[in-house]
């Protein structure tokens, strides 16, 4: 290759994912996969009330049985703290009480663990978890946020009166009251944004070994940040100095969220095998997992519009009770607080706003981020608004949103809520092509000549704009988050010319082996197969905040950049030197560094690496090795966007609705691959649209989940999720050097409402004017038949 | 997820089944395909302390279509699914046998285990009384056959004695002007049916002259729909006979009900697929 030919650019490809060939043929290395010599197992005794008084614990049975190590309580452990409550809600008094590693004198929950019990294998553990007797004086529940915080509840903690976690607002009260007192027209609706359980393929778990003579830990965790679990287990748990744990995430099936909050189960392995200086292994089953790892979503809100007879978008009011659960998990009070109230306002310009909500206690598994977290509810929240106010005034709810929407020139765009100013956006063309590649307005004559016959065909829109790359570290301070947000990488290139790239990022399914290795190879001229990702172990990775809220490309990609930037610079000041040249004149470009006008008279980043690493012949002053650590603090957000378009037919007799068509205009800004993106795109859908259709997690009124299987509740099968056509446009981010937004969470936060939209304009002739989710066949079938 | 302790045996026969169940008595539980045995030992809901594997007893596999439709117990419904000569001697079988779990399920799920269990949403329990099927049995005091309008008794609950193991079902296959279907609205998670229907028909001339309408998934256990069937009989099998016949389903029948589908909700769609199911098997006799 001569200087002159370009090397193909790797940005912008569809490469297949590197990662895949090892996990997709059973080789990858999960928790479960791994074991210790000497390893003990731990079984917990649940509680299977979901609030009442521990009376006593009785545990001799258990501990007569052989191969029983030993049960401990939660009074055991008093000797630790609680786990963190890491994100307050802003500027309000919150009452953060986060769950202990074991409940002690009473519990909260179904689920919530009293007893753990450690044997020799894990069969032996589960059979003596049964023989420990509990005794329980049970207390009233309560399991619906609202009714919670009403006089009279069953209160949960003392520390929280009236169940009340927080209360939080954002916006112009005063501005949304007058708007909507003085409004042409007022759509008022109660939205519910039902629980959702996250559901990754594979569960939690933690592996703790304790090595006594030097005080340290190894945790092995199923962790989407796992620098961020070291500093919370050893300065808030445990009170040991951050040296003396180190965690390891392995390989990681899947998170959607639930993976990133710091678990009971991290700290009492840690404190058994400290105990019992062997190391101990606890892994979720699917109903373990069901019953108290975190779950998603759990709002009901109660949503006014304003707006005038032509369609002018005047005011929006909204009043939401988010469901924290039983305890306060690591960054619940940030999810609908910050995430969600203050983008209420979506896409659209709305001069006057309000969003008050109160975060409540109950007795149910605690409510933490799921893939959207805090967005997927906003934008469901406004989209269903924004149908709801077109369809009252009697116009095309796709006239509606163009009426409404931000415009190119406002960017950067302040939507008055007390967020970052959006970074850039050009909502019409997203919308124009999902309609175009629709035939929106051919489908709307053949929807009325269908009607005709008794076929119910409807078409949704769902315009929505998400907040990723989060965030810059001392905005996140001022919204009650109580770190950083930055992330970090190290580059180095060996002497033999490979590249070892370690990011604090935590990939989990997002294939970002390889577009962290696709921007390094273009960066760096070398070919791809030379760079080599590595993560997920804190010893050995520069500290990150981990994977979740579609940041790791905008954020720690960026850190990856500028690493190689640095090496850059480094290589060019090494190629001046050994070229004798001036280091003005020296061009880097495929992996070369040359002199300008001469070709020819060059070193290869190979060549530069080996010289930096022999160090021979190095410039005055210049230290060997070409290696650079980044640490990125972004100065704003990124703001994705897109419409979706969704066609649906809705069965009369039975309710059924049959997916016809899926159609999905994304702008992540630049696209380092569009498979991978493309499949973010896919995964997210599927699980907006299986909340608009099948899943949700139902309680009964004694805290008993109802849905606590497989066989109850609904996940999309491949065959329930129907072909998807996806298209984009590309408005790249100003924010960052590559362009970048995030494509993470774009598909869940674009789809529940699309797919209800859809629904309920088929549904009009009936009069139907909304619908709670899941929207299943009896729910439709109901509003048809007026039940 | 792990059971309780278990000793496990795995007979050749089926003589040796037999007398590995007379011995251990209630203690034992037969393992068949195990899809709905297994999950409740691992939840702990079921705590066989002997469970007898009966995978390895050849002798109670297999599918023989000629006049009769014989299929042995222990045959899975893969091979229900792929054997094309019974899919035209009963349609209504190959219908529900398609519509089962997905492929894994339909790969180790055994035609014997899911009868013998009796769920109340399984899907062949419609099948078998719609066809009028008898299930062969083998027990303590020798073979004998009980009539699939005998066999389901209540919610979990058969004819079959203690000590009984089902060898085999047997049937009568579709001649000329005979058709059968099945419609099912499965459960969105577990895929079993909240209401699935079987329906059987006889034209003759133009006359509907035999019809047998069963329904599972809506009550505790799958049950005929005789006032149906009665409606059906001596009609043109035209679409509004059909509709008219279909609306008497359910009646008679206790509803079950829970968070996925109210009672008024399952008893609405029972009259709803016995029309389809009718419809559809009418279509075929024709």
């Amino acid at each position: 290759m001569t200087a002159t030919e370009m090397k193909e650019r790797l940005v912008g490809r569809a490469l297949k994912r590197r990662e895949d060939p090892k996990l997709i043929t059973g080789h990858g290395n999960y928790l479960d996969d791994i074991k210790l010599p000497g390893m003990l197992h731990i079984a917990l005794v649940r509680s299977p009330h979901a609030h009442a008084k521990i009376v006593s614990i009785d545990a001799s049975k258990a501990l007569a049985m052989p191969g029983v190590v030993a049960v401990f309580t939660g009074k055991d452990m008093l000797d630790i703290n609680p786990m963190p409550a890491a994100w307050q809600a802003a500027g309000v008094k919150n009452y953060p009480v986060p769950p202990r590693a074991l409940a002690v004198d009473k519990v909260a929950l179904v689920g919530d663990p009293v007893a753990m019990v450690v044997a020799e294998n894990r069969y032996i553990a589960r059979d003596a978890a049964d023989a420990v007797e509990v005794e329980y004086e049970p207390l009233p529940a309560v399991v619906d946020a609202r009714k919670a915080v009403e006089p009279g509840a069953p209160q949960i903690h003392e520390a929280a009166p009236n169940n009340i976690v927080f209360e939080w607002e954002c916006g112009n009260k005063a501005a949304a009251d007058a708007a909507i007192a003085s409004a042409e027209v007022v759509v008022k609706e109660e939205i519910i944004n039902q629980r959702l359980i996250p559901t990754p393929m594979e569960t939690r778990g933690s592996i703790a070994r304790y090595d006594a003579t030097t005080g340290e830990w190894t945790v092995w965790m199923t962790s989407q940040a796992p620098h961020v679990h070291r500093l919370l287990l050893t300065a808030f748990v445990f009170g040991v100095p951050e040296t003396k744990l180190r965690c390891i995430a392995p390989n990681v099936g899947g998170g959607f969220g639930q993976k990133i909050f710091c678990y009971n189960d991290m700290a009492f392995t840690m404190w058994a095998a400290r105990k019992l200086g062997r190391p101990v292994k606890f892994v979720e089953d699917r109903s373990e997992n069901y019953k108290y790892s975190t779950h998603g979503r759990d709002h009901i809100t109660e949503a006014e519009l304003a707006g005038t007879r032509d369609g002018k978008i005047t005011g929006l009011r909204v009043k939401t009770w988010a469901n924290i659960g039983a305890y306060f998990s690591t960054v619940a009070a940030g999810i609908p607080t910050t995430l969600y109230g203050r983008i209420i306002t979506g896409v659209y310009k709305i001069p006057a706003a309000y969003v008050h909500v109160t975060g409540a206690y109950t007795n149910t598994a605690m409510v933490d981020a799921y893939r959207g977290a805090g967005r997927p509810e906003a934008s469901y929240l406004i989209e269903r608004m924004v149908d709801r106010f077109a369809a009252e005034i009697g116009m095309d709810p796709a006239e509606v949103r163009r009426k409404n929407y931000i415009q190119p020139e406002d960017f950067p765009y302040d939507n008055g809520l007390g967020l970052l100013p959006y970074d850039s956006g050009n909502y019409e063309p997203a919308l124009n092509k999902a309609l175009e590649i629709a035939g929106y307005a051919e489908f709307r004559k053949q929807q009325a000549e269908l009607r005709k016959q008794g076929r119910y065909l409807g078409i949704g829109i769902s315009s929505y704009v998400e907040i990723c790359g989060i965030a810059p570290s001392a905005w996140m301070g001022g919204q009650g988050w109580g770190a950083g947000l930055w992330e970090s990488a190290n580059v180095r290139v060996h002497l033999t010319g490979k590249v070892v790239v370690t990011t604090g990022s935590l990939p989990h399914g997002q294939g970002l082996e390889t577009t962290f290795a696709q921007i390094v190879a273009d960066e760096l001229g070398v070919p791809y197969e030379d760079v080599e990702v590595q993560w997920g172990d804190t010893q050995g990775t520069p500290f990150g905040y981990g994977t979740y809220g579609s940041r790791s490309l905008a954020v720690g990609g960026v850190a990856i950049k500028r690493s190689v930037d640095k090496i850059k610079e480094k290589a060019r000041k090494l190629a001046a030197h050994l070229l004798e040249a001036n280091e003005a004149d020296i061009v880097f470009e495929n992996g070369r560094a040359y002199v300008k006008g001469s070709p020819d008279k060059g070193k290869t980043i190979g060549e530069l690496a080996a010289a930096a690493a022999v160090a021979y012949n190095l410039p005055p002053g210049m230290e060997p090795f070409l290696d650079e650590t980044s640490y990125y603090d972004p100065p704003n957000c990124t703001f994705p966007f897109g419409t979706h378009v969704c066609i649906v037919e809705v069965d009369p007799e039975t309710g059924h609705v049959k997916l016809l068509r899926y159609i999905a205009v994304d702008d992540c800004g630049n696209q380092i691959n569009p498979l991978i993106v493309e499949g973010q795109i896919h995964g997210g859908i599927a699980q907006g649209l299986a909340q608009a259709l099948y899943e949700g997690a139902v309680y009964n009124e004694d805290g008993q989940l109802l849905t606590g299987t497989l066989m109850d509740y609904a996940v999309p099968t491949a065959a329930m999720v129907p072909h998807i056509e996806t298209d984009h446009t590309v408005t790249p981010s100003p924010v960052n050097p590559l362009g970048v937004k995030g494509a993470g969470e774009a598909g869940t936060i674009a789809s529940a409402q699309c797919v209800m939209n859809a629904i309920i304009d088929a549904l009009a002739p009936f009069g139907v004017k909304h619908l709670q989710m899941p929207a299943t066949p009896e729910r439709i079938w109901r509003a048809i038949h007026g039940k | 997820m792990i059971p309780a302790p278990f000793d496990y045996y795995a007979p050749t026969s089926l003589a040796e089944a037999l007398t590995l169940l007379q011995r251990h008595g209630d203690d034992a539980k037969i393992l068949a395909g195990g899809h709905s045995l297994l999950p409740a030992m691992k939840l702990r809901l079921a705590s066989p302390s002997v469970l007898i594997d009966i995978n390895k007893v050849d002798e109670l596999r297999g599918i023989k279509v000629n006049g009769t439709v014989e299929i042995g117990a222990m045959t899975t419904w893969s091979a229900i699914e792929h054997h094309a000569a019974l899919a035209k001697a009963c349609p209504a079988m190959a219908d529900a046998v398609g519509l089962i779990g997905d492929i894994q399920v339909r790969n180790r799920g055994t035609i014997g285990g899911s009868l013998a269990h009796a769920d109340p949403a399984a899907d062949m329990p419609a099948v078998v009384l719609a066809v009028d099927a008898q299930i062969h049995v083998e027990g303590p005091n020798g073979p004998r056959a009980i009539a699939a309008a005998d066999f389901f008794t209540d919610m979990l609950s058969t004819a079959l004695e203690p000590g009984e193991i089902i060898t085999s079902i047997t049937f009568n296959s579709h001649g000329a002007g005979e058709g059968s279907a099945y419609a099912k609205f499965p459960h969105p998670a577990s895929r079993y049916a909240i209401v699935g229907a079987a329906a059987y028909v006889k034209l003759e001339n133009g006359q509907v002259t035999a019809c047998r309408v069963a329904i599972t998934g809506a009550g505790p256990k799958a049950e005929r729909q005789p006032a149906v069937e009665q409606a059906l009989i001596g009609t043109d099998g035209s679409a509004d006979a059909v509709a008219a016949a279909a609306a008497h389903a359910g009646e008679g029948m206790d509803m079950l009900g829970d968070i996925h589908a109210s009672e008024e909700y399952r008893r609405a769609m029972c009259k709803v697929y016995a029309k389809r199911a009718l419809l559809k098997a009418i279509e075929r006799a024709r």
